[in-house]
């Protein structure tokens, strides 16, 4: 599936970096980037539950095309929603469910992210997405 | 100054978890298990396996007897004065829920049942639950800064319709014992059953159910380096008499016909269906173990670790302690910082502790936190795991703050 120049500029940086603690702080670059949400935007309606921070996730479609924002108080998981964000962006809604977000996550090499027993929030924003699509 | 743990070998898996990176300081959520468990698990089951109180077999007999001298082994460490006062339970939560099922008979609408603030939410949402089932009420004591009961408020609060206290011994949060004598002498004053969720409690020191002169005392195996999936409800002679049978099949029943069934008294009676025979026989070989321990020793050690714990996070600035905690584990957060963050470092370096509401929701709330991280220490732990956590939270924070 083809992806955007920010998702392939993602995946340059993250499979490049060396070790834990580069991963970590090129997360917290990546969650710099995240569009900020205005104030009527976290809401309860668009809050993610089932994470240990707060999380929220706004999904907007024009013309077939989705467009997610997110945010969150912690800045771990806002480099992750950053990474899903690229990938995700623009896609229309079959593209959506046919994408494995797992498999993405793995090849940036933050797989374990993803794991039952992780309790930050990726888990529960990736199911709201898919509900959503 | 390193403290060693000479228990260490005990615990294979210590060394295990090392062998993947991993330091394990999370000993209130779970502890790892000593040899002397895993061989008496492994030998019952490969030296055959049977059905407990039933069976007339060499198997069953081996089997039941083995089980029961479980009993005996946990009503001697907790200083009962029969087996017959021990039920085996699931866990710590089942025997809360069987308590609170159990006694609802003797409750009428507009009664109070009395939990603390700090109690989590196995001692507190079978209470919550009943209160709604019943039309009771639920009152909380609330706490001071240092995470104990504030006793002149209990005062206030437990009075003649206070039908059942139940509070923890120590604070899985904060790692504070609770007073529980005065507070135990103020229920049994009103004539209200008297609950002590010993869960964090019974794993450090030795504690007498008998001179604590509670009615019920509950706690879970795999807590006090025993198997899972088993816990204990000791209760007082008169205080058993009270608990109606909750759960229903075989095992329990005494006589049984279609339409009616006469059951066993405790303990038995509060044993529906097979228990878990592996696991109660697991933690019989693990009070053995224990109990061959030098208890001052170990006492010391863990009040030697302990203390490297709290003046190592004191030392680190923006560490803010929750309460004042006196042994076991402690909560910290750090200014400025998110714990969720602070977990995700900590967890990238292989530092196994437990970050979030510790299952303690309505109390961190009360705190006005999102959570925070717990360190917790187990007799099989030394300075190095401490040293170890120590670095990795440092490198959190230097790339955090």
């Amino acid at each position: 599936m083809t992806m955007s120049p920010q998702a392939q500029e993602a995946l340059e940086v993250f499979t490049q970096a060396a070790g834990w603690e580069q991963r970590a702080r090129l997360l917290m670059q990546w969650g710099e980037r995240l569009e900020p949400l205005g104030d009527e935007q976290k809401v309860e309606a668009n809050r993610v539950h089932g994470c240990e921070s707060v999380v929220w996730l706004v999904a907007e479609r024009q013309d077939e095309h989705w467009h997610f924002k997110a945010a969150s108080d912690a800045r771990m998981i806002r480099g992750l929603l950053a990474l899903l964000l690229v990938r995700v962006q623009g896609l229309e809604s079959q593209a959506l469910r046919e994408l494995d977000l797992n498999a993405w996550f793995e090849q940036l090499g933050l797989g374990r992210q993803l794991s039952p027993s992780r309790s930050n929030g990726l888990n529960a924003v990736l199911k709201r997405m898919s509900e959503l699509a | 100054m390193f403290h060693a743990s000479p228990w260490r070998s005990d615990f294979p898996a210590i060394a295990a978890l090392q062998h993947q990176q991993q330091t394990y300081l999370d000993s209130a959520a779970t502890t790892q298990k000593p040899h002397a468990l895993i061989d008496a698990i492994g030998q019952y089951y490969a030296q055959g396996a049977a059905n407990v109180h039933r069976a007339q077999h060499l198997p069953g007999s081996l089997a039941t007897r083995a089980f029961e001298a479980s009993r005996e082994k946990v009503a001697q460490w907790l200083n009962a004065s029969s087996a017959e006062q021990i039920v085996f339970t699931h866990g710590a939560t089942s025997a809360l829920n069987l308590l609170a099922y159990g006694l609802a008979e003797q409750f009428q609408p507009g009664d109070e049942l009395v939990i603390s603030a700090a109690e989590h939410h196995a001692n507190l949402l079978p209470w919550q639950q009943l209160a709604k089932r019943r039309g009771l009420s639920l009152r909380v004591l609330p706490l001071e800064a240092s995470g104990v009961v504030d006793l002149q408020a209990a005062a206030q609060i437990i009075g003649p319709r206070t039908r059942v206290l139940a509070v923890s011994q120590l604070s899985n949060v904060f790692g504070a014992w609770q007073p529980l004598s005065p507070l135990l002498a103020l229920a049994r004053a009103q004539g209200a059953i008297t609950v002590v969720d010993g869960a964090q409690g019974v794993v450090h020191g030795r504690h007498d159910v008998e001179h604590m002169q509670c009615d019920f005392y509950v706690f879970s195996s795999h807590k006090l380096y025993g198997p899972d999936g088993v816990g204990v409800l000791y209760g007082r002679r008169e205080a058993l008499q009270k608990l109606a049978h909750w759960q229903f099949g075989g095992e329990m029943v005494h006589q049984a016909d279609y339409q009616s069934a006469s059951f066993h008294p405790a303990p038995l009676g509060h044993e529906a269906g097979t228990p878990p025979i592996a696991s109660v026989i697991g933690l019989g070989a693990t009070l053995d173990y224990l109990s061959g321990l030098d208890a001052k020793a170990v006492a010391e050690h863990e009040a030697a670790l302990h203390a490297q714990l709290l003046a190592g996070l004191r030392a680190r600035s923006g560490v803010q302690l929750l309460g004042a905690p006196q042994v076991a584990l402690a909560s910290f957060v750090v200014e400025g910082v998110h714990n969720a963050d602070l977990a995700h470092l900590l967890t990238d370096q292989g530092v196994a502790v437990r970050a979030g509401h510790h299952c303690a929701m309505p109390l961190m709330k009360h705190l006005g936190l999102s959570g925070a991280i717990r360190v917790s220490l187990g007799l099989y732990n030394d300075s190095g795991d401490l040293q170890r956590f120590f670095d990795a939270l440092d490198k959190a924070l230097e790339i955090l703050v």
